[in-house]
C-alpha cells in the first residue's frame, strides 16, 4: 500500500525509511522540526538546512529543502557563509552534540558571539552513536560509552550555559518526548532574530543507551517523563545534566540583541550600499517554483 | 573608478597581496572570509576595507576551518567567494578543500607561501607547498593552481582563478610567495570592459528536471544555489546524480572518477606556462613564481656566457604540463628547476622528462630568494 | 490508565452550557506498515489507548501498530508526532454532534 504521509512532501520519499535505529529520537525531533518549518510560515523556498556528520547529520539528506551536509563540526560556518552571502534566506543548522560542541565547539561560540541570525538544532543524545557510541563533549558523568569504558570522569558542557554565555539570543531545550512544545519552541527560534539555539535531549537506544542500561526508547521516553522539570527562564548556568539527575527543560533565554547584520548596517549603512538591501530588491525578480 | 563595478581601473603602485585583492573585486568576488596569518593578512586587510565599497561583505573568522567553509557557504548562497593564508592555514584548509572538490563549488583559496614546515618563518618566502597545493587533500582527486611572479601578475591570475573555478566548478588554488606578495610595482588595472569573466553555469532545467549531479558533455555539471527552489541535497559523502549518499564502489566509481577526468580530460584548456629562449635552448630553467622571475639574471649570464638556455616559467602549475617536458626532454640536455623548497616541482619535471635528459634541482630551505649564482652553477652543469 | 479515571467519574464533571452541541473530534488512522520499526512510542503514548502493537509482522520484522479502538481516536495527532518514521498519521473524520459527557 503507497499510502502518503502528510509530511511526505517534505520529505526525500525515495530516501525514507531513514537509516535511523528503532527507538532513536531523531524521527520525532525531524517531525517535530517539519510541523515547526510548515507552521512557521517562512516560504520553504527559502529554507536552507545544513548539517554535519554523525546521526543527527543525516537530517539534511531527509528534507526536501536545499539542504547542505558538510564536513564535521563545520556545519556553523558554512551556515554562516551562506545566509551572509543571501541574508534573504532562512539557514537552519541541525547537528548533534559532538559536531556542534566538540569538533565545532569553537565555531559555535563564535557564531552566538556574533549574533548571526541563524537558527541551530542540536540533538544531544550525550554520545558520538554513528561511530559506535564513544563519549563526548555532553556524555555525564560516571556514564559509559566505549572510550570511557570505566564511566566518563569529565565534567561535561551545559550546552544552555554555553550558548548563552556566547551570546546567543534564544535558547532552550526540550526532550523529544515533549514534542507540541518542541514544536512551538522551534517556531519562535525560526522566527527569532539571531542566533537561536534549540537542543533536544534524545534516546539512543543502540549506543549510549545500550551501553548504560537505559533500556529500549521506549524505557527512555519514560525516563524523560519521569525525570523531566519545566522550568522557563531558568538560569542557563544552573541546568547540568547529570547521570541519574533530573533534566530542566524550557525557553531559558529569549533577548533582543543586534545581530551581525544589524551592527554592520548601523556601522556602514551611511557610507555604504549594504548588500542586502540589493537581495531584498531583486527578490521579486526571482520566479519562485512552487512548492 | 566605478563603484559598482569594483575595478579600480588605473595604473597603480601596488604590493602583490592588495593587487591580489583588487583582482579578486576585479573578478567579481563579493564574499571574502579570512583569518589574519602573515604574509597574507594584507588581503584581508585591502578586502575589509574595499568589500562595503562595493557592497560586498567581509568577515575574520575564528579560524581557518571556518574561514574554507565560509566561502563555501557562501557560494552555495551565489557569491563569488576567496580566503587568503599562507602555510599553517593552508594545512588546516585542506579538508574542507575537498569537500569543496567533492561537492564542485566554484571558489579562490590564496595562499602566500612563507618559510616552513610547521610555524617557520612567518615574514618571509617559501615555496614548500606546491606538492601539498596538489595532495593535500585526503582522496584521490585533480586540482587547478596558479602561480604568480609580480604583483601584476597576481591581479591578473586572481581574475583567472575565478574564472577557471566558475568554468571547472572546482576551487582553485592561487600558489604566490612571500616576496610576490610584498613587493610592490606597478600594477595596470583595465576597464571592466576589458576583462573577461566566467559566469556561473546556472541550470537550464526547471527544477523539478534538474539533478545537481548531471554532467554536460565537458564533465562539469549545471550548478543551482540556494534559496530558488531546486531543493537539492548538497553532500560531501560519495553520491549519485541526485545529490544523495550512495555509499558503494559503482557510486564512487562514476563520480570520483569524473571529477578526475573534469581536469584530466580538459587540461589543454587549463595549462598556461611561458617559454623564453626555448626554441634553441640546451639548458631550460623551469620554474615558477618568484623563483621564475630570480632566474633571469642567471640566464643572462649563462647566455653571455655562450650556454644555451631558456626559461620555462609555469603559470598553471597543477595540472602539471607533462607533455611539454616530455617533449621538450627529448630536445635538451638539461633542465634546471630552482624552487624554494627541497625538490617538489622538480620531482615533477623529472617524472615528465622520462630520463631523456638531466634535471638539477636548486633547492633552498626558504626564509630568501635563489642566490643567481648557485641557479648559474646549476645551468653549467646541466648544460656540460 | 489502568482504572477508570477520576475524569470519567460524571459527579467531577462541570456541564458546559453548550453540551449538547459540543463535537468530539474523531480520527481515523493510518499505519505505513513497511515504515514501521515497532519502537512503540505510538501505542504507550496515545491518551485513548487506541493502540496496540499487531501480532502479524512487516517484511523487516517489526511489530507495527493496529487500532484496536479506533472509535476512542480523537484525532489529537500525538501518535504522528511521535513517530520517529513517519509511519502513522491520523486524519479528521467528520462526525455529527454527539453527546460528549453523559
Amino acid at each position: 500500500m503507497n499510502e502518503r504521509h502528510p509530511m511526505d512532501k517534505l520529505l526525500r520519499e525515495d530516501r525514507i525509511p531513514h537509516i535511523w535505529c528503532s527507538g532513536c529520537g531523531l524521527g520525532t525531533c525531524l517531525t517535530a522540526f517539519i510541523t515547526a518549518i510548515q507552521e512557521s510560515g517562512i516560504p520553504l523556498q527559502k529554507m536552507c538546512v545544513v548539517s554535519g556528520i554523525g546521526c543527527t547529520g543525516r537530517v539534511a539528506g531527509y528534507l526536501n529543502i536545499d539542504s547542505f551536509h558538510t564536513t564535521h563540526g563545520r556545519a556553523i560556518p558554512f551556515a554562516a557563509g551562506l545566509h551572509l552571502a543571501n541574508p534573504s534566506l532562512k539557514v537552519i543548522v541541525f547537528s548533534g552534540d559532538g559536531d556542534l560542541i566538540a569538533i565545532g565547539g569553537n565555531h559555535f561560540i563564535h557564531s552566538a558571539r556574533r549574533n548571526l541570525d541563524i537558527t541551530v538544532v542540536c540533538v544531544n543524545n550525550f554520545n558520538y552513536g554513528m561511530t559506535g557510541g564513544q563519549g563526548g563533549p555532553t556524555t555525564p558523568i560516571g556514564c559509559k560509552s566505549t572510550t570511557t569504558p570505566y564511566g566518563n570522569f569529565e565534567f561535561p558542557f551545559s550546552i544552555p550555559y554555553l550558548a548563552a554565555a556566547s551570546g546567543a539570543s534564544y535558547v532552550a531545550r526540550w526532550t523529544a518526548l515533549d514534542t507540541r512544545r518542541l514544536t512551538k519552541s522551534l517556531g519562535e527560534a525560526l522566527r527569532k532574530k539571531g542566533f537561536s539555539v534549540v537542543e533536544i535531549i534524545s534516546p539512543c537506544p543502540t549506543l549510549f543507551g545500550r551501553l548504560n542500561r537505559q533500556g529500549t526508547g521506549l524505557d527512555i521516553l519514560r525516563s524523560y517523563q519521569k525525570d523531566t522539570v519545566i522550568q522557563h527562564g531558568a538560569d542557563p548556568s544552573k541546568v547540568p545534566i547529570e547521570k541519574d539527575g533530573k533534566i530542566i527543560v524550557g525557553k531559558f533565554v529569549d533577548i533582543e540583541r543586534p545581530t551581525f547584520l544589524d551592527l554592520v548596517k548601523e556601522r556602514l549603512g551611511d557610507k555604504f550600499e549594504i548588500p542586502w538591501e540589493k537581495f531584498e530588491r531583486e527578490e521579486a525578480a526571482v520566479p519562485s517554483a512552487d512548492e | 573608478m566605478q563603484s559598482d563595478s569594483g575595478v579600480l581601473t588605473g595604473e597603480h603602485f601596488l604590493s602583490g597581496n592588495e593587487a591580489c585583492a583588487e583582482g579578486a573585486l576585479a573578478a567579481g568576488c563579493r564574499f571574502f572570509a579570512g583569518y589574519p596569518i602573515t604574509p597574507s593578512t594584507e588581503v584581508a586587510e585591502h578586502l575589509a576595507e574595499r568589500l562595503p565599497e562595493v557592497g560586498g561583505i567581509f568577515i575574520q573568522m575564528e579560524d581557518e576551518i571556518a574561514s574554507m567553509n565560509a566561502i563555501l557557504g557562501a557560494a552555495w548562497g551565489g557569491m563569488k567567494t576567496m580566503t587568503a593564508t599562507s602555510g599553517p592555514g593552508f594545512s588546516l584548509m585542506m579538508e574542507n578543500l575537498g569537500l569543496g572538490i567533492m561537492t564542485e563549488t566554484p571558489c579562490v583559496l590564496v595562499n602566500v607561501q612563507r618559510g616552513g614546515p610547521s610555524t617557520g618563518l612567518p615574514t618571509l618566502v617559501g615555496q614548500g607547498d606546491m606538492m601539498q597545493a596538489r595532495w593535500g587533500s585526503h582522496g584521490p582527486y585533480e586540482i587547478i593552481a596558479l602561480s604568480p611572479s609580480s604583483p601584476q601578475e597576481f591581479f591578473d591570475l586572481t581574475i583567472k582563478a575565478f574564472n577557471l573555478s566558475e568554468q571547472w566548478r572546482i576551487p582553485v588554488l592561487v600558489m604566490a610567495d612571500e616576496v610576490v606578495g610584498h613587493m610592490t610595482e606597478k600594477v595596470t588595472i583595465p576597464e571592466p570592459g576589458a576583462i573577461q569573466l566566467t559566469p556561473r553555469r546556472t541550470p537550464r532545467v526547471p527544477p523539478e528536471k534538474y539533478l545537481p549531479y548531471e554532467p554536460d558533455a565537458d564533465l562539469v555539471p549545471q550548478m543551482a544555489i540556494a534559496g530558488h527552489g531546486y531543493r537539492m541535497h548538497i553532500t560531501g559523502l560519495t553520491h549519485d546524480r541526485k545529490g544523495y549518499p550512495v555509499i558503494n564502489e559503482e557510486a564512487q566509481g562514476e563520480l570520483v572518477e569524473r571529477l578526475v577526468q573534469k581536469i584530466r580530460k580538459n587540461r589543454h584548456k587549463i595549462l598556461e606556462f611561458q617559454e623564453e629562449m626555448c626554441e634553441d635552448a640546451d639548458v631550460i630553467v623551469c620554474s615558477y613564481g618568484i623563483s621564475a622571475r630570480t632566474s633571469l639574471l642567471p640566464i643572462e649570464t649563462a647566455r653571455e656566457e655562450g650556454i644555451k638556455v631558456g626559461l620555462l616559467k609555469l603559470v598553471v602549475v597543477w595540472p602539471f604540463p607533462d607533455e611539454r617536458i616530455d617533449q621538450l626532454a627529448g630536445c635538451v640536455k638539461g633542465f634546471v628547476v630552482p624552487e624554494i623548497n627541497f625538490g617538489q616541482i622538480s620531482l615533477e619535471v623529472e617524472r615528465c622528462a622520462h630520463g631523456k635528459a638531466k634535471v638539477i634541482q636548486v633547492p633552498h630551505a626558504g626564509g630568501g630568494i635563489h642566490n643567481p649564482d648557485k641557479v648559474l652553477e646549476a645551468i653549467r652543469r646541466a648544460a656540460a | 490508565m489502568k482504572e477508570a479515571s477520576i475524569a470519567e467519574k460524571p459527579k467531577y464533571w462541570r456541564k458546559p452550557l453548550d453540551v449538547d452541541k459540543l463535537k468530539m473530534p474523531r480520527g481515523k488512522l493510518h499505519v505505513i506498515k513497511e515504515r514501521c520499526k515497532g519502537c512503540s512510542f505510538c501505542v504507550e503514548y496515545c491518551p485513548r489507548d487506541v493502540l496496540e502493537l499487531s501480532t502479524e509482522f512487516n517484511s523487516k520484522g517489526y511489530h507495527f501498530p493496529l487500532a484496536a479502538r479506533e472509535e476512542a481516536c480523537v484525532n489529537c495527532k500525538l501518535c504522528e508526532m511521535l513517530c520517529p518514521e513517519f509511519a502513522i498519521f491520523s486524519e479528521e473524520v467528520e462526525t455529527e454532534v454527539e453527546k460528549v459527557a453523559k
